[in-house]
C-alpha cells in the first residue's frame, strides 16, 4: 500500500462544531476512497480554535509558536488537504483566512485541496463559489472539482444517507483519485540555499 | 570576545508616564548612552540608520564620529547601514571617513532594511533587495581595496577612473558584518568573502539563527577562509535586569507590552520562551547568553539591545552598570574558557593591520 498524508482543517469554533463533524465525514470518506485505490491515508487535524492566539502572534511577529509552526510544518509535507470553514459575514472566518495569510508563501502550491463550508443556511452555500475557490486558485491549489456545503437542514434527522453524504462521496473518491496519481509532495525549506555566490551575481 | 549595544535610534513614548523625548534629547542621550557604555567596560557601540519616523538616526557617521571624539576604546559599527538604498559610494567614503577620524575604531554591519515605503524615497525598490545588496557590496568591495575603480553595473551609473576617498586608514577597509534574519543568500554573501555573519536573534527562535549562522559557517568553509568553526559570527540579545528578576518582569513588562515591533503581540512570558529576550536577574542572563553558544558555536560578538521602547535614559545606564559590573565579566572569562585556540576573535583594525604587514612581508621575501 502507498502511503500519504492528508492534513485536514477545520476552523470552527463552537465544541462540538458542525465545522469539526463535516470535516470528519470528509476525511473518513477519503481514506476510504484512498484505501480501495490501495493508498493508506496518515490524517492529521489541525483545529484553528487552538491555534487562534498563535496566529495572530505570527501576525505580529512574523514568527510561529511551536504548536502553530507544527501545523505549518504539517500542511507543508501534506500531500493533500481538505480546509472546511464556517460561514462567517457572507465569506469564510478570519481566523481561516488568518491561518492561509501566515502559511509560507507557495505552501500550498499545487496540492490537491477539497473545499467545504458550513451555515445555517443553504442560502450561503457559493461561499465556496465566491471566496473558497478564488482563495484556493490564487494559492495555486489543484482543486477538487467538487466542494462540499453543508448547512443545518443537512444534518436533519432524516438525511444519514440523503444528498450530503452523496456530495461526501463524490469529493471523497475525486481527491483519492488525485493523491493516489500523484507524487508524495516535496517540502520547500526556506533556508536552503538555492544558488551559488556566482549564480547569484550572474542572475542579478 | 566582543561584548556590546546596539540602538536603532526609536523615538518612543514611555507607555509609564506617557513622556516622549524630543530628538534633541534622545540624541544627545545616544551619546551619552555610548560614552556609559565605554565606561561600564563594554567593547562595542553599534548604531542603526533610518529614514523614517519615529527614528532619528538617519545618518549614523556623523553621530559615530561625534562618540568616537568622546570615547578612546569603544568600537564603533553600525545596525545596520543599508546596502540596498545608499550609494555604495557614499558608504565607502563615510565610512573610510569616520575611521581616519577614529583612529580605526570603525566597523560595519550591512542590512537591507524592511520597510517597503523607504526604497522608492532612494529611488530603489525593495522587490530588488537582494539584487541591490550584492551588486552595492560587490562596489564597495572593490572601491576600499583597488586605487582606481572603472565599474558598470545594473543599479548605479557607472564609475570611469573613479578614486574613493579618503582612501581607508592604512589600506586596511573597515571590518563587514552582513546582517540578515532569514535570506539565505546574505549568508552566502558573507560567506563569499570571508566577511562576517551578524544573526539578528532578538526577534525570531532559536532555531532560525542556527540555520542561519550553519549555512555562513559551512559556506565560509567552502569558499577557503578556514574551517566553519573560525567563522566570525555576531548575535543580537536582548535583555532586562534587576537584582531580583520578578522586579526586572514588572518593571519591564510596560515596556514590553508596548514596544513597537511585538508590542500587543504575545506576552513576555511567551516572547521569553520563544526568542532569547531575557529579562530577570543578572545570573539569568549570564546563563542564557551562555547558552547560546551551543546553537551557533564560538561567537564573536554579543551586541544587546538595552535603548528602546520608551525606556528612560536613566533606566538604560543603569542597565549598562549591571552588564558593566555583573554580566561582561563572567561572561568574558566563561567564553574565554570555553572557545578553542584556533576560533579567532572579532577582527579590529590592529589586527587586520598586523595580518595585512605579514602578508606583505611574506610577499616581499618571495619576491
Amino acid at each position: 500500500m502507498k502511503q500519504r498524508n492528508l492534513v485536514v482543517v477545520s476552523s470552527g469554533l463552537s465544541q462540538p462544531s458542525s465545522t469539526r463533524l463535516l470535516a470528519d465525514q470528509l476525511s473518513t470518506a477519503a481514506a476510504g476512497a484512498a484505501a480501495r485505490r490501495g493508498v493508506t491515508l496518515d490524517i492529521q487535524v489541525v483545529e484553528l480554535r487552538d491555534l487562534a492566539h498563535d496566529i495572530i502572534d505570527n501576525m505580529l511577529t512574523g514568527f510561529a509558536k511551536p504548536a502553530l509552526k507544527q501545523a505549518q510544518d504539517a500542511v507543508a509535507a501534506a500531500d493533500a488537504l481538505i480546509m472546511v470553514t464556517p460561514v462567517f459575514s457572507a465569506g469564510y472566518s478570519g481566523l481561516f483566512k488568518s491561518f492561509v495569510d501566515v502559511l509560507e508563501k507557495d505552501t500550498l502550491a499545487g496540492k490537491p485541496v477539497l473545499l467545504a463550508a458550513t451555515a445555517g443556511t443553504a442560502r450561503h452555500s457559493l461561499v465556496l463559489e465566491h471566496a473558497m475557490r478564488p482563495l484556493f486558485a490564487y494559492l495555486r491549489t489543484a482543486i477538487i472539482p467538487t466542494s462540499v456545503f453543508a448547512a443545518s437542514d443537512d444534518w436533519g434527522a432524516n438525511s444519514v444517507e440523503g444528498p450530503l453524504r452523496g456530495r461526501i462521496e463524490r469529493a471523497a473518491t475525486e481527491l483519492a483519485t488525485e493523491v493516489e496519481r500523484r507524487e508524495p509532495a516535496t517540502v520547500i525549506d526556506p533556508f536552503a540555499l538555492t544558488e551559488s555566490f556566482e549564480d547569484m551575481i550572474k542572475n542579478l | 570576545m566582543q561584548f556590546g549595544i546596539f540602538s536603532v535610534s526609536d523615538i518612543t513614548t514611555d507607555p509609564t508616564t506617557g513622556r516622549t523625548p524630543t530628538e534633541a534629547q534622545r540624541i544627545k542621550d545616544i551619546v551619552t548612552i555610548a560614552q556609559h557604555a565605554e565606561q561600564a567596560g563594554l567593547d562595542v557601540f553599534a548604531l542603526g540608520e533610518h529614514h523614517n519616523e519615529p527614528f532619528f538616526s538617519s545618518s549614523p557617521t556623523t553621530t559615530l564620529a561625534y562618540i568616537a571624539a568622546r570615547t578612546s576604546t569603544l568600537q564603533l559599527s553600525t545596525a545596520t547601514t543599508l546596502i540596498t538604498t545608499n550609494d555604495p559610494v557614499k558608504i565607502a567614503e563615510d565610512f573610510a571617513m569616520l575611521q581616519h577620524l577614529a583612529d580605526g575604531r570603525v566597523d560595519l554591519m550591512l542590512g537591507r532594511g524592511n520597510t517597503g515605503p523607504v526604497y522608492p524615497w532612494f529611488g530603489k525598490d525593495i522587490r530588488a533587495g537582494i539584487p541591490l545588496a550584492l551588486e552595492n557590496y560587490g562596489l564597495l568591495h572593490k572601491l576600499w581595496r583597488e586605487h582606481v575603480v572603472d565599474w558598470e553595473g545594473k543599479f548605479r551609473t557607472p564609475l570611469q577612473s573613479f578614486t574613493s576617498t579618503p582612501r581607508p586608514l592604512d589600506d586596511v577597509p573597515p571590518f563587514v558584518w552582513h546582517g540578515s534574519i532569514r535570506s539565505p543568500q546574505i549568508a552566502e554573501q558573507a560567506a563569499y568573502y570571508g566577511d562576517g555573519f551578524f544573526a539578528n536573534h532578538i526577534f525570531w527562535p532559536a532555531s532560525h539563527t542556527q540555520r542561519m549562522v550553519g549555512l555562513y559557517r559551512q559556506r565560509f568553509e567552502h569558499y577557503g577562509h578556514g574551517s566553519a568553526d573560525q567563522a566570525i559570527v555576531g548575535l543580537g540579545g536582548q535583555v532586562f535586569m534587576r537584582k531580583n528578576s520578578q522586579d526586572a518582569v514588572t518593571e519591564f513588562r510596560p515596556y514590553f507590552d508596548n514596544a513597537p515591533v511585538y508590542g500587543h503581540g504575545p506576552s513576555l512570558e511567551d516572547f521569553t520562551r520563544e526568542t532569547p529576550l531575557t529579562v530577570g536577574s543578572p545570573q539569568q542572563v549570564i546563563d542564557r547568553t551562555l547558552g547560546f553558544r551551543e546553537y551557533v558555536g564560538d561567537y564573536q560578538r554579543q551586541l544587546w539591545l538595552m535603548d528602546h521602547a520608551g525606556l528612560p535614559l536613566k533606566t538604560v545606564l543603569e542597565q549598562l552598570d549591571i552588564l558593566g559590573e555583573q554580566v561582561v565579566p563572567v561572561l568574558r572569562k566563561e567564553f574565554a574558557a570555553l572557545k578553542p585556540a584556533h576560533v579567532p576573535d572579532a577582527p579590529t583594525h590592529a589586527a587586520l593591520l598586523a595580518a595585512k604587514l605579514e602578508k606583505d612581508s611574506k610577499a616581499e621575501v618571495q619576491a
